[in-house]
């Protein structure tokens, strides 16, 4: 007998990008079908996973696929230590472990007809991909998209071509923006920082739902546009990215307060944050 | 009734032993006692409350929970089996017992650990009742007593003036201990020993109620003030459960380990970026504390906390949660005149 719930899966690196400066996407297929069939049981937009090298360790991050497609797993990291450095050395034809899907996800079925607003900072983009290609992927069961994303620097953006790809739908509005001083002469999007950028393009708030993801500054200065615009905040959500190891509620390490981030989050909405020790996060 | 002198635990432990358990027992080690495995020629001594709690055998210190094989880039699962060895832990206090039932909740709370449960299930537990307590025990202020019975498996019993011990059984489990120890067990009668008296520090439930409308308290920066850091109070303590899993590896093999860890470290909850939800030694109090008595009660509907005294009695700057939780239980009735 082993301990079943720290087995992970073998999956096999099928694609590698360099999104950006030390941040990577994976695209990962799964070496055993039945894994693959169990994840796709579980896993709903926002959850995450634990992802690993033998040797190096196991680091926590968001699935940035959605479950529309359930030939793979994606996801996008920044390498900030060891573990995500072991992770960025593999290479397609590699494996990785890992295991999940952990966590809550985003009630988007309750979103149905509902304008919804992705507002996302830097690498907070990918744990909303995931929910962008979900609601894009079910053409007509939700009301009008707005993407709001903005990074530092025109070299920092991630999905580059994503972000070209969703510019180019006529069903979503997209906004691009970058910090003052890191556009590039070709730059064709608006230079300026997200909450400002965000209460330019002014998406109507009333009835609608948010999705905000980014450093915390970005995050705290995006939530008064937010209710200036008329958004509720029991239908602006966020997830939280603490520190994470065993990813089901038994290490103790990702409290904020009574709150486990792994079990009860990584998604809150902001009335639950409102709910939460600020001092803890 | 089932009885046995009270020198007689070496030959209750080798017959034990004898019959397929791992014997755990309190052993003498230098100036300490220690729950140990006991070995033939081991001393017994269930006089002194022992140094460490019975935690570590039913959830080791460092545990191989992933196993792999390395091939250059490439590797491979191999099997990581679970050890839960058929054990016997002789005169476990009522505390640690107590303590065990805490951790079923943690270690089946939605996702089962198979290993806690593996272990559980090939553990007997007989647990002594205190004959005597120290100034650190503090059972009866957080819902337990010297004689409490929560997780025993049996229960042993000074009688007759400490000359004896009464083995009475609780359970299957229990049953089948005596059984095994049939040997050296005698029918007779003896007259049980009183139990130590504990008393009351501190109102538990006032403890639950200031921690949920104190998080900004000034007492967690003065307690974080005096706190080194080092950890002992969570290894020492039988409830303490926080783990950190690490990979190890050579060329040739790599294991997943899990490690026991505790929130009053700096690195507990340091993010590789670099930000610190609790960057000093104060919130890391407030989350022991509050785990203890707050968050555990809105997640469990019980404390983290049994009472033991241990974590006083090692305490090199002598920082004993039972005052914490006396004096908070004094600011809130000075509070409410
Ligand atoms: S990651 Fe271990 S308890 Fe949440």
């Amino acid at each position: 007998m082993t301990i079943a719930i720290y087995q992970s899966a073998m999956m096999n690196i099928v694609l590698a990008r360099d999104e950006a400066p030390d941040v990577r996407t994976l695209r990962l297929q799964f070496a055993d079908e039945a894994d693959r069939v169990r994840f796709f049981q579980k896993y709903r937009v926002g959850m995450f996973g634990l992802y690993g090298v033998p040797g190096a360790g196991e680091s926590a991050f968001c699935v940035a696929s959605p479950p529309t497609r359930t030939g793979y797993v994606e996801c996008t990291f920044r390498r900030t230590g060891r573990v995500t450095a072991a992770i960025r050395d593999r290479e397609v034809g590699q494996a990785v472990t890992f295991r999940g899907p952990y966590g809550n996800s985003f009630p988007i079925e309750s979103w149905k007809g509902r304008a919804i607003v992705f507002i996302a900072g830097g690498i907070g983009l990918p744990p909303i991909r995931s929910v962008i290609w979900n609601v894009l992927d079910r053409p007509g069961d939700f009301g009008p998209v707005t993407i709001v994303y903005g990074a530092r620097t025109v070299a920092d953006l991630v999905y580059k071509d994503e972000l070209a790809d969703w510019g180019a739908r006529p069903d979503v509005k997209l906004v691009t923006a970058v910090d003052p001083g890191g556009e590039t002469p070709d730059w064709k999007g608006q230079v300026g920082f997200v909450p400002f950028v965000l209460d330019h393009a002014a998406p109507p708030g009333a009835g609608a739902v948010a999705l905000v993801c980014g450093p915390p500054i970005m995050i705290k200065f995006t939530l008064p546009v937010l209710l200036k615009l008329g958004f509720a905040p029991k239908d602006v959500y966020t997830t939280l990215e603490n520190r994470m190891k065993c990813g089901v509620g038994q290490c103790g390490r990702c409290n904020v307060g009574s709150t486990y981030v792994c079990r009860d989050g990584p998604v809150f909405t902001l009335d639950q944050l409102r709910h939460m020790p600020a001092a803890d996060m | 009734m089932k009885i046995l002198d009270a020198d007689k635990l070496p030959d209750l432990a080798a017959v034990l032993a004898a019959a397929g358990y791992r014997v755990v027992a309190p052993v003498r080690d230098g100036a300490q006692v220690r729950m140990a495995e006991w070995k033939p020629g081991l001393a017994i001594d269930a006089g002194p409350i022992p140094a460490n709690s019975v935690k570590e055998f039913l959830f080791p210190r460092c545990e191989v929970i992933a196993r792999y094989s390395l091939d250059g880039d490439s590797f491979a699962p191999q099997p990581a089996p679970v050890d839960a060895p058929k054990t016997a832990v002789l005169a476990v206090r009522p505390c640690d017992a107590a303590a065990m039932v805490a951790l079923d909740k943690v270690f089946n709370w939605e996702y089962r650990d198979d290993a806690w449960n593996a272990r559980r299930e090939a553990t007997t537990l007989v647990a002594l009742v205190c004959a005597a307590a120290d100034d650190e025990c503090f059972c009866t202020s957080v819902g337990g007593a010297p004689d409490a019975r929560l997780g025993a498996d049996a229960v042993l019993r000074c009688a007759d003036g400490a000359s004896k011990f009464i083995l009475e059984a609780l359970g299957e489990k229990g049953q089948a201990l005596l059984a095994a120890a049939a040997g050296v067990l005698a029918d007779g009668d003896a007259r049980p020993d009183p139990p130590a008296s504990v008393p009351v520090r501190f109102d538990s439930k006032a403890v639950t109620d200031w921690c949920g409308e104190n998080f900004e308290s000034p007492l967690w920066r003065d307690l974080g003030l005096a706190c080194l850091g080092c950890g002992s109070c969570a290894y020492a303590c039988p409830v303490c459960h926080c783990f950190d899993i690490q990979d190890e590896g050579t060329r040739s093999e790599a294991v997943r380990l899990r490690n026991w860890d505790t929130c009053g470290l700096a690195l507990f909850t340091q993010h590789s970026g670099g930000h610190n939800p609790r960057p000093d030694q104060a919130a890391r109090w407030r989350q022991r504390v509050m785990h203890k008595f707050r968050y555990f009660v809105e997640r469990f509907g019980g404390l983290a906390c049994t009472g033991c005294g241990r974590c006083a009695r090692l305490c090199p700057a002598r920082l004993a949660i039972s005052q914490v939780c006396r004096e908070i239980d004094e600011a809130r009735k000075a509070a409410a005149k």
